[in-house]
């Protein structure tokens, strides 16, 4: 992600951009953000593909890159967990599922593809709404259901939608988006778009039938559809192993083919995601399985313990954990200091506070609110509630 | 005017028995050409008298052989006759024309020519990207035709039977109705879900359905019922043309009918009830199908002196409450007759909604005729049962009127 824009004066247009918006023209200077010397940096894993060849595990990336990786990563990962005491707070109702531990996937991914490509999530959908250009005011003031928010308040956790970059939801049925997001492949390629359509969906929806018949069409129809499996292991409570008789994900496609991705390495996850745009411009659909992990529970109500140790969960943060990995990377590479990095991460804490105390202040949607966008236009029909007295009915 | 052209004159069109066409997968087997086919055998193994009497008995019953007034304008003027099918046909042709974001896509609805032949012809002209045959996969091939939407096509999704919809129940309601809604109104899904529904072929309980009661509390969809050649088509180009998701339900027993309809371009309101019979005693809503049933019903009526109102409502969510309380107001009498299963069913809704806005012009409790509650049978006479028969009509309008 380019970080162009230099960050402007009133505190309240800063919330309005895209997070990689944000950076002071001292930090810039200092981290020298817009140094684009090529580095090539070798993932930990090699990738394991499935009927394709795989891609080369040296990845060229910049210094700016892996600045605006830690600090988008960093965002992310504060977002979601003032997320978590704003829930607790009750300030944030209803469903919310966490991101945190997964944040490669969502960073990674954008860094290979542009807005013009289509992005189509489940509802662990926060962080995927932010990398797309999402702002944490419109987070915040959506999940505390403020007219600010991406969808007015009206949509919540599991809503988010940002049209304008590609980013078709938020979907709360489990496996239901990956038919939307073949079928957003599908209008691409009856638009000779020439972009690619990225529709994500976690180890528990790969069981979905539905998930195998928008496959089996997409692949007839050679749709530029990449079905990414986000694999954090639990479908809910439930193990892969429990649920799945074969748990490797990318060779579920079969006749499609797949590549298995070390989802907690920014850097995998943008070379896979360039490689399986080219393929799938060329050849069709092709499935990406990123092994990831959520730190988080599955939703607010699961303490994320009981199927799964807490030496598990240590464990994967110290070895595995994408932050850590590109804070290594930055300071081993000598791109910036320790202190540099503490004060990114400073600075985003401080961004996330103001957004939240910014979507606090935004009102709550007004009534009228609860009858607009039933319908796309209105007809000149309106509902009253159950005492109604008249029912408006002029037609056109 | 619309007529019948029944399975028996369909029949002899088709001289020669196409073997081809029984020789298809037959998960679904119930396509207008196999039926055909496999009437003909039937009138050909001897009991050729016995069998076409019967079908015709059957016929009659479930469409009036005249309706009075209904589309009597367009009779007089010149214009062209056509089958239900093919107006439909020529609706969507003609938008496909217009507009090159319409695209088609459902079961056999390319090569083969769609199994009621609405969409014949339209692959060879549009090519196999707008008119796209897809496998036996409703859910997902509905959710992808909701995808498509979201990006702005206007994709028209067949139901090769309604029953055949239960299995993308969930895209329709939490994707298709209510998309817009959550997504705070940055997506629009101007897609349209169509297929035929009904009693009254012997088709058994599964592929005899009447789905409008399963949609109808769906938010931000919108639903019509098309019921002569005429609206057909008005409402077909209308629905492809919304900006919002519509369901156009049509009927199995309606695809046969045939009516003299304009040259000129026209596009009827999905939000209109049609006025088929004005009146005076006695308000009778009706739609799809049992529009007929009650026009044969309305003729005995008008000998034993009644004057009945009879209102094709057309438009089954949101109802047109504009057109039917004028009626209420002016009859004071309503008599629902729906084909719609009788526990919350559009008749219930309907009710639900004159009492709660007209009740103040009630001069006698609605009475609502609709479908036994019973999975629909196989066997003719029992199935006759199932569905609301004319005698039952006229019945209910002496006891409303008494």
């Amino acid at each position: 992600m380019a970080l162009a824009h230099v960050a402007s004066s009133t505190s309240r247009s800063n919330l309005l951009r895209p997070i990689s918006a944000f950076i002071s023209p001292n930090l810039r200077r200092q981290l020298s953000t817009d140094d684009t010397r090529t580095l090539t940096i070798e993932t930990s894993v090699p990738f394991t593909s499935h009927n394709c060849e795989s891609p080369s595990r040296s990845v060229e990336t910049t210094p700016s890159e892996l600045l605006s990786f830690f600090r988008d990563m960093a965002t992310m990962r504060r977002m979601e967990i003032a997320a978590d005491s704003l829930y607790k707070a009750k300030l944030i109702r209803g469903f919310c599922h966490l991101y945190d531990g997964q944040e490669a996937v969502a960073v990674g991914m954008e860094a290979a593809i542009t807005k013009k490509d289509s992005i189509i999530t489940a509802y662990r959908d926060h962080c995927t709404f932010l990398g797309r250009g999402g702002t944490l005011l419109e987070v915040f003031s959506e999940l505390m259901g403020r007219i600010d928010g991406c969808s007015k308040g009206k949509g919540g956790s599991m809503h988010f939608y940002k049209k304008n970059s590609g980013f078709y939801g938020g979907h709360g049925i489990v496996g239901a988006q990956v038919p939307l997001g073949c079928g957003l492949a599908f209008a691409q390629k009856y638009k000779k778009d020439g972009t690619v359509t990225f529709a994500l969906y976690g180890d528990g929806a790969a069981n979905q039938g539905q998930l195998f018949e928008a496959l089996n069409i997409s692949a007839l129809w050679d749709l530029p559809a990449i079905l990414v499996c986000e694999n954090n292991h639990y479908g809910m409570g439930t193990a892969e192993w429990r649920a799945a008789k074969s748990p490797s994900y990318y060779k579920r496609g079969d006749y499609v083919p797949g590549l298995k991705v070390d989802g907690m390495d920014a850097l995998a996850v943008k070379q896979a995601c360039k490689f399986a745009k080219e393929h799938a411009l060329e050849n069709g659909p092709i499935i990406l399985e990123m092994d990831t992990y959520r730190y988080h529970g599955h939703s607010m109500s699961d303490p994320g313990s009981t199927y799964r140790t807490r030496d598990e969960i240590s464990g994967v943060r110290q070895e595995r954990d994408p932050i850590e990995r590109i804070r290594k990377l930055i300071l081993s590479h000598d791109l910036a200091t320790e202190k540099e990095l503490k004060d990114t991460e400073k600075e985003v804490r401080k961004l996330v506070d103001d957004a939240i105390a910014q979507a606090k202040e935004s009102p709550m949607p007004e009534p009228h609110e609860l009858f607009t966008n039933v319908y796309a236009k209105g007809y000149g029909v309106e509902a009253f509630g159950a005492d109604r007295k008249e029912v408006r009915a002029v037609l056109p | 005017m619309a007529t019948i052209v029944g399975a028996a004159t369909a029949l002899s069109a088709s001289k020669s028995f196409d073997s081809r066409k029984l020789h298809l997968p037959s998960r679904r087997s119930l396509s207008v050409s196999e039926r055909k086919g496999s009437f003909l055998v039937v009138r050909s193994d001897g009991s050729v008298v016995h069998k076409a009497h019967r079908a015709q008995i059957l016929i009659t019953n479930a469409v009036a052989t005249k309706a009075d007034s209904s589309a009597a304008s367009t009779a007089s003027k010149p214009g062209h006759e056509l089958l239900l099918f093919e107006a439909l046909r020529e609706g969507l042709e003609e938008e496909m024309d217009r507009d090159p974001t319409v695209c088609v896509m459902g079961e056999d609805v390319g090569h083969y020519g769609g199994s009621y032949k609405v969409t014949k012809g339209l692959a060879t002209k549009y090519g196999d990207l707008r008119v796209l045959d897809t496998p036996i996969a409703e859910n997902s091939f509905t959710g992808m035709g909701i995808g498509a939407a979201m990006t702005g096509l206007r994709p028209i999704v067949e139901g090769m039977n309604m029953g055949f919809l239960l299995l993308a129940f969930n895209q329709i309601s939490n994707n298709c109705g209510m998309l817009h809604y959550t997504s705070g109104g940055q997506f629009k899904i101007p897609i349209v879900i169509r297929g035929p529904g009904g009693v009254g072929r012997q088709l058994g309980a599964e592929h005899s359905q009447r789905l409008e009661s399963y949609f109808q509390s769906i938010p931000g969809i919108q639903m019509v019922a098309c019921s002569t050649p005429y609206n057909a088509k008005g409402l077909m180009k209308a629905a492809i043309r919304s900006e919002n998701p519509v369901i156009l339900f049509e009927h199995v027993l309606l695809y046969n009918l045939k009516e003299r309809i304009p040259d000129e371009e026209y596009v009827c309101s999905l939000e209109e009830a049609e006025m088929v019979r004005p009146g005076e005693h006695v308000t009778i809503l009706t739609y799809s199908r049992m529009r007929y049933h009650v026009m044969q019903a309305a003729k005995t009526l008008v000998n034993k002196g009644y004057d009945p109102e009879v209102i094709d409502i057309r438009s089954l969510k949101p109802f047109d409450l504009h057109t039917i309380g004028n009626s209420v107001k002016k009859t004071h009498r309503v008599l629902i007759v729906e084909e719609c299963m009788r526990t919350g069913g559009i008749g219930a809704s309907l009710t639900a909604a004159i009492t709660e806005n007209f009740n103040d012009y009630l001069d006698a409790p609605i009475i609502c005729l609709s479908s036994q509650d019973v999975p629909t049978p196989y066997a003719g006479t029992l199935e006759e049962w199932t569905v609301v028969q004319p005698a039952q009509i006229v019945t209910a309008v002496e006891q409303l009127c008494q």
